[in-house]
């Protein structure tokens, strides 16, 4: 049995991306019980990003259901779900469902010429990214240069594929694109 | 050493001040209509002299230079883009009859690394170029001595003009046109200000390391490079409202190289204020180290192409 990290600063290994994924599950009404379900994730190179215990919304059946975010490996999320259900925890959904990763990036251009909110949804499809947030600067106007700042959540471990997609769009709409710089201790 | 000096704007000029300090020996300099030559050494005060009363430095053909006995060319002529003349040649010139070369100007090592490195072999002297990559800053020292096999990518801010002007606005306010002035009244940008904001300089610069990094294979055509001359203000606030600011930076490893203005942490280490430049190299062992400092300017350029003179092998006569 592998130790349960004390702390959740501690890294799982990977060699690519983590991915954020959610899962729900029952967990019976007995002390301990909370901990004996989370073992399985962390001792599987899960990482325990929240917990949210509904203890107010027992099932018919008595449970306590319990969402759990965790980060790890999309190669090693399947092993976890099942060391759960080894585990006698009682899964009942499992995926990922939201995103890993938040970055920002600003736009410089005629903005409002070129359909921001069209701007916007190619950006969701063909980066595959959510806009969380948009800040628009238009000092000078909408018909004039203005910049917009987006908060994109993608999945962890594709930054470059999003910029590529980004830069693909702004080139199209003559639009200057103000990346992030990632990696390194910027 | 007895160093000939070719060129005698800012950095050459200042490289003749300086070099009795650093116990060398000047036994010429020349700019475009002139030269002072004596095997014996020159009189540089005379020299600098007449320079700044508007002549040439000397009397004597800028070509009879290279005729007289000296160790060390120190290359400090403007820096062009494609064939790096008449740097390259007078480089050329230097290694056909080994002799040390040390250059401040960039084109050359930026647009034909591979044919220096081939001089360089078949000559008695070598080459340094500290100089052309961050001023004083030890950017090409530090490299070789964490050995470039163990450095995987430098990046950083290594043009002082546009990180000026990207400052300038973030901290006032203005727009680039305002800011762009006001550089050129103060001097740090030039009358005609273009490799500096449309990326350029800080792309050859970054074309240096890259063919450092992998021994040649980049000239600035295999560079990927954006100016600032289209940020506004408005692009400025929104960074910061999110605790970040945009600076020009560079990016150089193995694979190519990237210039552009780019988002960075507003208390980060890359996001240097006013003229200053800074080079971030990431190590294979040992994370990422910082320089930083004054990228540009007479006496600090010289600094570099002095230690450089310093560096170099005696040559057996
Ligand atoms: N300034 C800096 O901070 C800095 C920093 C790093 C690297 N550099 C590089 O260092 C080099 C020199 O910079 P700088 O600022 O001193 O430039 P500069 O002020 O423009 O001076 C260039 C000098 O080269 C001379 N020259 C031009 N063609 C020549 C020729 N065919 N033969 C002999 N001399 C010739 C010019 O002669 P005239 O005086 O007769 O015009 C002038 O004296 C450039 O390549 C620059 O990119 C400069």
């Amino acid at each position: 049995m592998a130790d349960v990290p004390e702390s959740d600063e501690e890294e799982p290994e990977t060699d690519g991306g983590v991915r954020a994924y959610t899962v729900r599950l029952e967990l019976v009404d007995e002390p301990g019980e909370l901990l004996r379900a989370l073992e399985p994730i962390s001792a599987n190179g899960g990482n325990l990003l929240s917990i949210h215990h509904e203890r107010g919304n027992i099932t018919p059946r008595g449970h306590i259901p319990v969402e759990v975010d965790l980060e790890s490996p999309p190669e090693r999320f399947d092993g976890i779900v099942d060391a759960l259900r080894d585990a006698g925890i009682n899964v009942i959904q499992a995926g990922a469902e939201h995103y890993g990763e938040e970055l920002s990036v600003v736009l410089v251009g005629d903005l409002v010429e070129t359909d921001l909110s069209e701007t916007l949804s190619r950006i969701e499809d063909e980066a595959d990214a959510v806009v969380k947030d948009l800040s628009l600067a238009a000092p000078e106007g909408t018909n004039a240069t203005a910049s917009a700042r987006l908060r994109l959540a993608i999945d962890s471990g594709r930054a470059e594929r999003v910029f590529e997609a980004i830069r693909a769009v702004g080139t199209d709409k003559e639009l200057t694109v103000v990346e992030p710089l990632v990696g390194g201790e910027a | 050493m007895r160093l000939a000096i070719v060129g005698a704007g800012d950095v050459g000029r200042s490289v003749a001040d300086l070099a009795g300090e650093y116990g060398h020996e000047v036994v010429a300099i020349a700019d475009s209509s002139g030269a002072a030559v004596d095997a014996d050494g020159i009189d540089v005060e005379r020299a600098l002299e007449r320079k700044a009363g508007g002549e040439s430095v000397g009397t004597a053909d800028p070509a009879t230079l290279f005729e007289t006995d000296y160790d060390v060319l120190v290359e400090a002529t403007p820096t062009t883009l494609g064939d790096a003349e008449p740097g390259f040649t007078h480089v050329e010139r230097a290694l056909e009859t080994d002799h040390h070369v040390v250059l401040a100007n960039k084109g050359p090592v930026a647009e034909r690394y591979e044919e220096l490195r081939a001089l360089e072999a078949d000559s008695a002297g070598s080459i340094r170029f500290e100089a052309t990559v961050g001023g004083a800053i030890p950017v090409l020292s530090t490299i070789e001595d964490c050995t470039p096999q163990a450095v995987t990518a430098a990046r950083g801010v290594l043009n002082g003009t546009a990180n000026f002007i990207l400052t300038r606005m973030a901290a006032e306010g203005l727009d680039y046109e305002h800011v762009l002035a006001e550089a050129q009244d103060l001097g740090v940008a030039e009358a005609d200000p273009t490799f500096d904001v449309d990326g350029t300089d800080a792309a050859l610069k970054f074309v240096i390391l890259a063919n450092v990094l992998a021994d040649g294979g980049f000239s600035l055509e295999d560079a990927t490079v954006e100016g600032i001359q289209d940020i506004p203000g408005s692009a400025l606030e929104l960074a910061a409202e999110d605790g970040r600011t945009i600076r020009l930076i560079g990016e150089a490893s193995r694979e190519g190289v990237r210039v552009g203005p780019r988002l960075v942490p507003e208390n980060g280490a890359l996001a240097v204020t006013g003229t200053r430049n800074i080079v971030q190299l990431e190590t294979k062992h040992a994370g990422s180290l910082h320089n930083s400092g004054r990228g540009a300017g007479g006496p600090e350029t010289a600094t570099a192409v002095l230690s450089d003179v310093g560096r170099l092998p005696s040559l057996e006569e």
